[in-house]
C-alpha cells in the first residue's frame, strides 16, 4: 500500500473558510485612516476647548447597579483617538497577515463611533445605557428573522419571504391577542401564521419546482395586500376590540439584572427577547452537533448525496421551511404584542429583508445573524439618539441610516461568502 | 453476496434504456460492465441502487427477490455504490460523510464524534484505505475522495459494490493503486460491478465482462478469452480501429508562443503558474494532466474567455493576449471547448444555425443586416454531408442529437474557417468508439494541413495517440514536455507530479505496492 500513501498528496488548495484579500484589506485601512481625519477635524479640532461630554452608564429608574457617568474633554479625547485610529488604518495597509483584520477594523470603528458620539452629545448628556437597550428591541425581529432565514437557507430553499411572514405574524398574534385577550393564544397563532406561509412557499417552490425568490416576492405582496385590506376593514372600524391588545410585560431575571450597563437592558425583557437566545443556542447547537443538523446541511449542500445515504431530501426541506415561517411568524409577532400592542399598515417596513442581509452578513450562521441583526439595532438606536441630540443632520438621511449601514456592510464589509452549495436549486428526486 | 438482474426494463418515455437486461455477478469476483455512454449502464446500477424504479424485471440476492424503494433500503441489504460524480458534501469532513445517514449519536441526536472516528480507523486498518477523517473532503485530492466513497460503502457493511465509471477522474497511478484495492477487496470475499468503457483497464482487473450495447446485454466473457478489439466490436457493433494512423509530423514555423502565462481564480489564487510553451505549424501539442490542475484555464486563455493576470501570447507573430474572443476567431483559432453543451453549442437551436454560430452575421449568410436563410440552410446541409453529421436535416435541434453527432457539429464549424491554430479540449470525452476514430481522424488532417493543434486531454491514450510533442501539466505548472515515445509509466508520473529521480523511485513503489 506505499503507492497509496505516496499518491494521496496533498491538497491543492488550502482551506480558506475566511479570506480577506490584500485590497480590501488595504481598502479597510484607507477607510480608517480617512474616519481619523474626519475625527481629527471635526470631532476634535472642530470643538471648542473646554467643551465636555456626559455619558450615562446607568438609566434613571434602573434596576442595575449604580456606575457614576463618565464626564470627559471632547476635544482632547477625539484627538488622542483619531491618532490611534489613524494608526490602525496605517497597521491595515502596511500589515500582510490576514488574521485579525476584523478586529482590527472593528476597534478602529469603534473609536470612530465613541468620538462622533462624544462630539454629537457634547456639553450635553448621551444615554449609553439606554442606547444599548434600544438596540436590543430594535435588533429582535431581525434576529428571528434571520434564524428563520438560516433554517431554510441552509436546507436549500431561498426564504425571501420572511417579510410577509413577519407582517402576518404581527397581524394575526395582534388580531388573537386582542380578542381574546390571551397574550400566549396570541403568539401561538402568530407563529402558525408565519408556518403557514413558509408551507405555501415550500409547496410552491418543492412540489412545483417554481423560482423560489419569485415565490417569495408574490408571497410578500399578498401578505401586505392581505393585511391592508383587513386592516381597514376589520382593525380600523374595531379598533378597540381587535388592535389594542396586552403586551407581554418585562420578565427580571433575579441578580443578571443587576449587572451594570448591560444587566436591564438583556435580562429585564419580555419573552421574546429570551425566547431569541434559546433559538440561538439551540439552532446553533442543533445544526453543528446533532444527526438533524448534519442532515439538513447536507440536504442543502449536496442533496444527491443525501439522497443516496437514504435521507428523504424533500421532505426535510418541506419541515425546514415551515418551521422557519413559524419562526419569522413570532419575529412578526414581537412588532405587535411584544412591543405596542398595536398594529398599523406595513409596519415591518422592509426589516424582513434586513433579516436576510443579516443572515447573508452572518454567513448562514446563527450567531452571524445575531451580530448582524445588533448592528442593524445599533444603528436604529443610534438614528433614535441623534435625532433627540439635535445633531445638525436632516432627519430623514438619519433615518435612512441603519438601512445605508446594511448596503455598506454587506457589500464593503463580507465581501464574497460561500452560501449552502445548492441554495435556491430545485430538487427532483429521480 | 451473489447479485442476479433478470429482466430488467426501464424506459423514459419512449426512450428505452434498459431492454430485458440479465446479470449474474457471483461472490468473490470482478464484474465488469461495459459499454459506450448511452447503452444503459448507469440506469442499470441506479434501477440496482434504489434511485430508480424498473418497469419490469427482479432483483435478487442470493437467490432471494428483493425490492428497493429508495437508497436505504439497498444500502441495508449489503450493496453501496461509488457514483461517477461523488456523493459527498465537500464542506463536510471525511467523518461526516461517511457517517452521514447512519450517525453514531447520543442523548438528544448529538453525534458522537469520538466513535464515528473511532469506526473509520477501524476500517482504514481492515482495508488499507489510508485517510484523515478529520480532513474537509473539499481539500482532498479526488483519488482520495474515492477512497472516501469506498470507505463509506464498506461502513455500512457492502457485500457488493458498485464501482461506476471509478477511473475517469484518475491519474494511471491512483487507478492503479485502485485496482489494487478492488483484488483486496474480493479477496474478502466481497464482489464489485465496475462499470466502464475503457477496455485496458477492463482487461487488467475484471474476472469476468459483460458488455452492453443499446440498452441490451450483447453477451458476457472473461478476459482471459477476449481482446481489446473483440470487446470494442461488441460495444459498438462492429469492427472498429482503435489505432490513430498518421506520419511523422513536419514540423513548421512557431505559429502559437505562449510565454509566463499566469492565470488567477476569484479567489486571487494562482491556477497557470508561468507557463510557457511553443507549437509549430504541422505539429500538435498535448497538454496531459488530470482534470482541475489548470489545463481549462489554458484553454480558455489561448481563447480569450478569461483575464490573463501576466505573460503574454502570440499568434504567428502576432501579441493576442488581449484580444477578444471574436479577433482571434479572425485569426484563424478554432476552439472544441471542454463542455460541448454549455461552451460549444445553443442545443435549443437548429444544426444549422448551430454552424454558423461564429459567421452569422457576415456574408455570405447575411445580407445587410437580414439573415440569409437560404445561403444558411444550403451551406448546412453541405457541412453535414462533409462531416458525417447524422441527423434527418438541418433543421433538427442540436439537443436531440448524440454526443458524437454533437460534437462533430462544432467540429464542422470550427473548421470551416481558416484554421491556424486548433485548440481542442477534451475532444472526444464520452464519444462513442466510432466517434472517436472519426474526430482523431479530422485532428490528424488539420495538422497535416499546417495548423498548429494543442489538445487538451486526461485521456492517457489520447494523449500518447495523438501528441506529437506531450506537455504534463500539474498544479498549474509545465513538469516536462517529452515525446510519446517516453511510455504510460513515465506520463502517468509526470501527471502525479512526480519527476526525475523521484519518478523512478516511486515507480518502484507502485510495483511493491501490488
Amino acid at each position: 500500500m506505499t503507492a497509496v500513501a505516496i499518491l494521496g498528496g496533498k491538497p491543492a488548495v488550502a482551506s480558506e473558510a475566511r479570506i480577506v484579500s490584500a485590497g480590501r484589506r488595504r481598502g479597510m485601512g484607507i477607510f480608517l485612516v480617512l474616519a481619523s481625519v474626519l475625527m481629527l477635524l471635526t470631532f476634535g479640532l472642530g470643538v471648542s476647548a473646554g467643551a465636555e461630554t456626559t455619558f450615562r452608564l446607568t438609566s434613571p429608574f434602573s434596576t442595575a447597579w449604580y456606575l457614576a457617568p463618565l464626564h470627559f474633554p471632547v476635544r482632547e479625547t477625539s484627538v488622542v483617538m483619531a491618532v490611534v485610529c489613524a494608526a490602525l488604518g496605517l497597521l491595515l495597509i502596511v500589515r500582510r497577515r490576514t488574521r485579525g483584520t476584523f478586529v482590527i477594523f472593528s476597534l478602529g470603528v469603534v473609536l470612530f463611533l465613541w468620538s462622533f458620539l462624544a462630539w454629537a452629545a457634547r456639553n450635553n448628556l448621551l444615554d449609553l445605557a439606554g442606547m444599548i437597550g434600544a438596540t436590543l428591541i430594535s435588533a429582535i425581529p431581525i434576529i428571528f428573522g434571520s434564524m428563520s432565514g438560516v433554517m431554510c437557507e441552509r436546507s436549500g430553499v431561498i426564504n425571501v419571504a420572511i417579510e410577509g411572514q413577519f407582517l402576518m405574524g404581527a397581524f394575526i398574534a395582534e388580531i388573537i391577542a386582542s380578542a381574546s385577550g390571551d397574550l400566549w393564544l396570541g403568539l401561538a397563532c402568530g407563529a402558525l401564521a408565519g408556518g403557514l406561509l413558509g408551507g405555501l412557499l415550500a409547496f410552491l417552490s418543492l412540489r412545483y419546482s417554481a423560482d423560489q425568490i419569485i415565490v417569495g416576492i408574490v408571497i410578500n405582496a399578498f401578505a401586505l395586500g392581505l393585511t391592508n385590506y383587513l386592516t381597514d376593514t376589520l382593525l380600523v372600524p374595531y379598533q378597540n376590540t381587535l388592535n389594542s391588545g396586552p403586551t407581554f410585560s418585562p420578565i427580571a431575571i433575579p441578580l443578571l439584572d443587576k449587572i451594570p450597563i448591560i444587566g436591564p437592558d438583556v435580562f429585564d425583557q419580555n419573552i421574546f427577547v429570551y425566547l431569541a437566545i434559546v433559538l440561538l443556542v439551540v439552532l446553533t447547537t442543533g445544526l453543528f452537533r446533532t444527526r438533524w443538523g448534519l442532515r439538513l446541511r447536507a440536504v442543502g449542500e449536496h442533496p444527491e448525496a443525501a439522497e443516496t445515504v437514504g435521507i428523504h431530501v424533500l421532505t426535510v426541506r418541506y419541515r425546514n421551511v415551515i418551521w422557519g415561517g413559524v419562526i419569522a411568524g413570532i419575529g412578526g409577532a414581537a412588532f405587535t404584542i411584544g412591543s405596542t400592542g398595536e398594529f398599523s399598515s406595513d409596519m415591518t417596513a422592509g426589516l424582513g429583508f434586513v433579516a436576510l442581509a443579516a443572515m447573508i452578513f452572518g454567513r448562514w450562521r446563527p450567531y452571524g445573524g445575531l451580530l448582524a441583526a445588533l448592528l442593524f439595532g445599533f444603528a436604529n438606536s443610534l438614528q433614535a439618539t441623534l435625532s433627540v441630540l439635535n445633531v445638525p443632520i436632516n432627519p430623514n438621511i438619519l433615518v435612512m441610516a441603519p438601512y445605508l449601514i446594511t448596503i455598506a456592510v454587506v457589500s464593503g464589509l463580507v465581501g464574497r461568502v460561500r452560501p449552502p452549495a445548492n441554495d435556491g436549486k430545485p430538487y427532483r428526486p429521480q | 453476496m451473489k447479485l442476479e438482474l433478470s429482466g430488467i426494463t426501464k424506459t423514459f418515455g419512449s426512450l428505452v434504456a434498459d431492454d430485458h437486461v440479465d446479470l449474474t455477478v457471483e461472490p468473490g469476483e470482478i464484474h465488469a460492465l461495459l459499454g459506450e455512454n448511452g447503452a444503459g449502464k448507469t440506469t442499470l446500477m441506479n434501477v440496482l441502487f434504489g434511485l430508480m424504479h424498473p418497469d419490469s424485471g427482479d432483483i435478487a440476492l442470493d437467490g432471494e427477490v428483493v425490492h428497493f424503494p429508495d437508497p436505504g433500503a439497498a444500502v441495508r441489504h449489503g450493496i453501496g455504490m461509488v457514483h461517477q460524480h461523488f456523493m459527498l458534501v465537500p464542506v463536510f469532513t471525511v467523518a461526516e460523510n461517511v457517517v452521514l445517514g447512519f450517525e453514531p449519536t447520543r442523548h438528544f441526536g448529538l453525534l458522537d464524534r469520538r466513535r464515528a472516528r473511532a469506526d473509520i480507523h477501524r476500517i482504514s486498518q481492515e482495508f488499507g484505505l489510508e485517510v484523515d477523517p478529520d480532513a474537509l473532503v473539499e481539500d482532498l485530492p479526488v483519488g482520495v475522495q474515492q477512497r472516501v466513497e469506498i470507505l463509506k460503502a464498506l461502513s455500512r457493511d457492502a457485500q457488493l459494490l458498485i464501482l461506476d465509471e471509478p477511473t475517469s477522474v484518475l491519474t494511471p497511478n491512483e487507478t492503479e493503486a485502485l485496482f489494487a484495492i478492488m483484488r483486496s477487496l474480493v479477496v474478502s470475499g466481497r464482489s464489485i460491478l465496475f462499470i466502464t468503457h475503457k477496455l485496458k483497464e477492463v482487461l487488467a482487473v475484471a474476472d469476468r465482462i459483460t458488455v452492453m450495447r443499446a440498452g441490451a446485454v450483447i453477451g458476457t466473457t472473461t478476459s482471459q478469452a477476449t481482446t481489446e478489439s473483440e470487446l470494442a466490436s461488441m460495444m459498438v457493433g462492429r469492427s472498429v480501429e482503435l489505432v490513430v494512423h498518421k506520419e511523422p509530423a513536419r514540423p513548421g514555423e512557431v505559429v502559437l508562443a505562449v510565454e509566463d502565462l499566469t492565470v488567477e481564480d476569484a479567489r486571487g489564487l494562482t491556477v497557470v503558474d508561468h507557463v510557457s510553451f511553443e507549437v509549430r505549424g504541422g505539429e500538435i501539442l498535448a497538454l496531459a494532466g488530470v482534470q482541475g490542475n489548470g489545463q481549462t484555464e489554458i484553454e480558455e486563455a489561448l481563447c480569450g474567455l478569461i483575464e490573463v493576470a501576466a505573460g503574454r501570447i502570440t499568434l504567428l507573430g502576432r501579441d493576442i493576449t488581449r484580444a477578444t474572443p471574436k479577433a482571434r476567431l479572425r485569426a484563424g483559432i478554432a476552439h472544441v471547448p471542454e463542455d460541448r453543451i454549455r461552451d460549444g453549442l445553443v442545443t435549443s437551436m437548429t444544426i444549422a444555425d448551430n454552424l454558423i454560430l461564429d459567421v452569422f452575421d457576415v456574408a455570405p449568410h447575411a445580407r445587410l443586416g437580414a439573415r440569409n436563410l437560404r445561403e444558411v440552410a444550403c451551406s448546412g446541409k453541405e457541412r453535414m454531408s462533409d462531416f458525417d453529421i447524422r441527423a434527418g436535416s438541418v433543421d433538427v435541434l442540436v439537443s436531440t442529437l448524440s454526443g458524437g453527432n454533437q460534437q462533430k457539429v462544432i467540429v464542422a464549424r470550427e473548421l470551416s474557417r481558416q484554421t491556424t491554430l486548433l485548440v481542442a479540449a477534451q475532444p472526444t470525452r464520452g464519444l462513442d468508439v466510432g466517434s472517436i476514430e472519426y474526430v482523431h481522424r479530422r485532428i490528424v488532417e488539420v495538422r497535416d494541413r499546417g495548423a498548429a493543434v494543442v489538445i487538451i486531454s486526461s485521456e492517457l491514450d489520447e494523449v500518447l495517440a495523438l501528441g506529437d510533442r506531450i506537455a504534463v501539466i500539474y498544479r498549474g505548472a509545465i513538469m516536462d514536455v517529452v515525446g510519446p515515445s517516453v511510455g504510460r509509466e513515465r506520463i502517468g508520473l509526470l501527471m502525479a507530479g512526480v519527476t526525475g529521480d523521484g519518478a523512478a523511485s516511486s515507480q518502484t513503489g507502485v510495483e511493491t505496492g501490488q
